[in-house]
């Protein structure tokens, strides 16, 4: 579960890392874990604790594509999209999971409830077409099984 | 007390290995029968996963792909001696998949609980890292060096060559990064070995460090393996207790330790310089070589940066020798390559053998061939920056040299296979779209390039002057080829040059009788 947003808490956070070098990413990632994503006040906080520019920080938090700087979706669904996805069938599974959702992607549901996004490679090539659901890894998808788990994390 | 082995693979995981195991406890609490569950990394059999094993006095014996629901029956039949149901495959290593590999890295995958340092010992572990402590830095690096050991990770660079490099250029601090950003589609191999050998990986980066006189070293990892990491970060914990990292390391005073840091989903942070950047806390972007890396690398340091592969492949070597590995391979590439099949084939998984296969001999052979029942129309090689092969070259020999005369790269050793429902226009315009998505933008050739090369692929698509448009492409890709700073737009042509070479039909307009093709 991630938290509200909390200054202080996010000051604690940032300055637990301070001691690595080259922190930016590690600090980044740890507001988002704690978080659910990065909003404005967390970049100023990470560029002054770590003797940085706000542009600087800006351009490597808009640089990632895993940062986020608005609370995601209650739900994400990650779908692969590489090639050995696409080669087992992933561009039908994912149009048959758009239709249901009547989504697109990166589109948030009106309510808030489900994201999905494209991801490239989750590794799992040799049982494809993947996907992430939430936290849970799930492979061989068609688009009935895709539909199904994502509508059962709903 | 009898053995049960079932994989805690994420492979393994995402068809269900989870809930086997969790059905597989219940089941033997209720029967009081007494067995121990052990949790290993993957065999690579990804079509059998989850495979589950058994110790029997003949050797280890599988049953797969099981499903939590075939676990009363399984154990009814006698899952516990070994005995017959109709999913037992038999002695695992006797398998054909098995049989015919040739495991160097991958030895212990599959078959140990990752985190147990004991049983890594026991099977051969760290004797690697006391040869070299043995044979001093020097002569560690003479043994790399004559393996032929080339990089793992695509470009093929002679290890040896690049660890003399960073020895021989003094500073006060020299750091081992190993690129663990395994981001080319169809591949799996790190991932495989972080989850279920990662002391290997830590053993071949302390040989590393000895070698080049690094007291710290960086794994550069995925957010996308959420568990990989999270193994690997605990065999870190357990190897530092243990005393094989730390300020002993190498010797008293003289420590070494890792560290692992994950990247944030950016593609390019695969290419060396990228990573560097990554590493130092900045936006991914590419720098200019010269100065490389072994002189002036991580925080203008000297660096050497090799793949996971890479350096699990090391602590092989220092045992066995480097006559041992150089005896494997075909023409100047020397020793095995994990191949990691994907895509519409049969057989899938990780298959580690010398090179010299011919690509028929591994996608029909190995591979089985389609899994749909059409024809195989093509199979990309070498992740999204590598070239499409029709069937009219599967002659071609599994070698870096081969390929490339071929214009393919072996890569990181990924081989995705295509049948003939595949649009090959679709995914040439794919090559360019991805290469837009994760260009850093630092040079035109890329920035630029791959947004025109979409918009080009389009209007021949559409059917606009269909040959000035030809024309264009190629000359496009020719100056991205030429002009761009690294790999990521310098390749990206290949899929598309490949795929209007071999399937020029597929840049046509779609006539209508083929839409109606499922």
């Amino acid at each position: 579960m991630t938290r509200t947003w909390n200054p202080e808490l996010a000051s604690r956070e940032i300055e637990a890392l301070t001691h690595l070098e080259g922190a930016l990413l590690p600090v980044l990632h740890r507001l988002q874990e704690v978080f659910g994503y990065i909003p404005a006040e967390a970049v100023t906080l990470a560029a002054s604790a770590l003797n940085l520019s706000r542009a600087e920080v800006h351009g490597v938090v808009s640089f990632y594509h895993d940062f986020r700087t608005e609370a995601p979706a209650r739900l994400v669904v990650r779908l692969c999209q590489a090639e050995a996805c696409q080669a087992a069938g992933a561009r039908a599974a994912a149009a048959a999971l758009m239709g249901r959702l009547k989504t697109e992607f990166m589109k948030v549901a009106p309510d808030g409830s489900v994201v999905v996004e494209p991801v490239y490679c989750l590794g799992l090539c040799a049982a494809a077409p993947a996907a992430l659901i939430g936290d849970r890894l799930l492979a061989a998808l068609d688009g009935a099984s895709l539909c199904e788990a994502v509508e059962a994390a709903l | 007390m009898t053995r049960i082995f079932v994989p805690a693979d994420s492979l393994a995981l995402a068809l269900g290995a989870d809930d086997v195991a969790r059905c597989l406890s219940e089941e033997l609490t209720r029967r009081r029968v007494k067995a121990t569950i052990v949790r290993t990394g993957s065999r690579g059999m990804a079509w059998l996963e989850p495979l589950v094993e058994i110790e029997t006095p003949g050797g280890r014996v599988g049953y797969g792909p099981v499903k939590a629901r075939d676990v009363p029956s399984l154990l009814d039949a006698g899952l516990l001696t070994g005995n017959g149901h109709a999913l037992l495959l038999g002695p695992v290593n006797e398998l054909p998949w098995m049989s015919r590999q040739t495991r160097l890295v991958f030895a212990r995958c599959g078959e140990i609980d990752p985190l147990d340092l004991e049983e890594f010992r026991r099977l051969g572990g760290f004797l690697g890292f006391e040869r070299a402590r043995a044979l001093g830095p020097a002569e560690t690096i003479a043994q790399v060096t004559a393996s032929g050991l080339r990089g793992r990770g695509g470009a093929g660079f002679p290890a040896g060559v690049k660890w003399k490099s960073a020895a021989d250029t003094q500073a006060s601090r020299k750091f081992v990064v190993c690129n663990a950003d395994e981001g080319d589609s169809g591949t799996f191999a790190d991932r495989m070995l972080m989850e279920g050998d990662p002391f290997l990986l830590i053993e071949g980066m302390a040989i590393a460090g000895f070698a080049i006189g690094a007291s710290k070293a960086y794994v550069y990892s995925r957010s996308e393996y959420p568990r990989a990491n999270r193994i690997f970060a605990q065999a870190l914990e357990l190897a530092r207790r243990a005393g094989v990292l730390g300020e002993r390391a190498f010797a008293p005073g003289c420590g070494f330790d890792i560290e692992l840091r994950v990247g944030a989903g950016a593609y390019v942070c695969g290419e060396e310089t990228a990573l560097l950047e990554s590493l130092e806390g900045k936006r991914g972007m590419v720098r200019a070589k010269p100065p490389l890396p072994v002189h002036h690398g991580l925080f203008g340091k000297p660096t050497i940066i090799n793949n996971v592969l890479t350096l699990a492949s090391v602590p092989w070597i220092l045992v066995n020798g480097s006559d041992a590995y150089a005896a494997m391979g075909h023409g100047r590439s020397r020793g095995a390559m994990p191949i990691q099949l994907s895509g519409m084939l049969k057989h899938t998984g990780l298959f580690e053998a010398p090179f010299g296969m011919t690509l028929s001999e591994i996608i029909n052979d190995i591979g089985g061939g389609s899994r749909s029942g059409r024809p195989i129309k093509a199979v990309q090689c070498g992740g999204p920056l590598g070239a499409y092969f029709p069937p009219s070259l599967f002659d071609t020999i599994y070698d870096y040299e081969a390929f490339a005369a071929r214009d393919g790269l072996i890569g990181h050793g990924g081989i995705v296979a295509f049948d003939d429902s595949a649009d090959m226009g679709e995914q040439a315009r794919f090559a360019m779209e991805f290469c837009a998505i994760e260009s850093c933008g630092k040079c035109t050739p890329c920035r630029i390039g791959a947004v025109r090369g979409q918009e080009v692929i389009d209007k021949l698509r559409n059917g606009e002057r269909t040959q000035e448009n030809v024309a264009l492409l190629e000359d496009l890709c020719q100056t991205m080829k030429l002009g761009s700073l690294c790999a990521l737009g310098g390749f990206a042509p290949y899929p598309v040059l490949s795929a209007l070479r071999h399937f020029p039909e597929d840049f046509r307009p779609r006539s209508p009788e083929k839409e109606q093709v499922p």
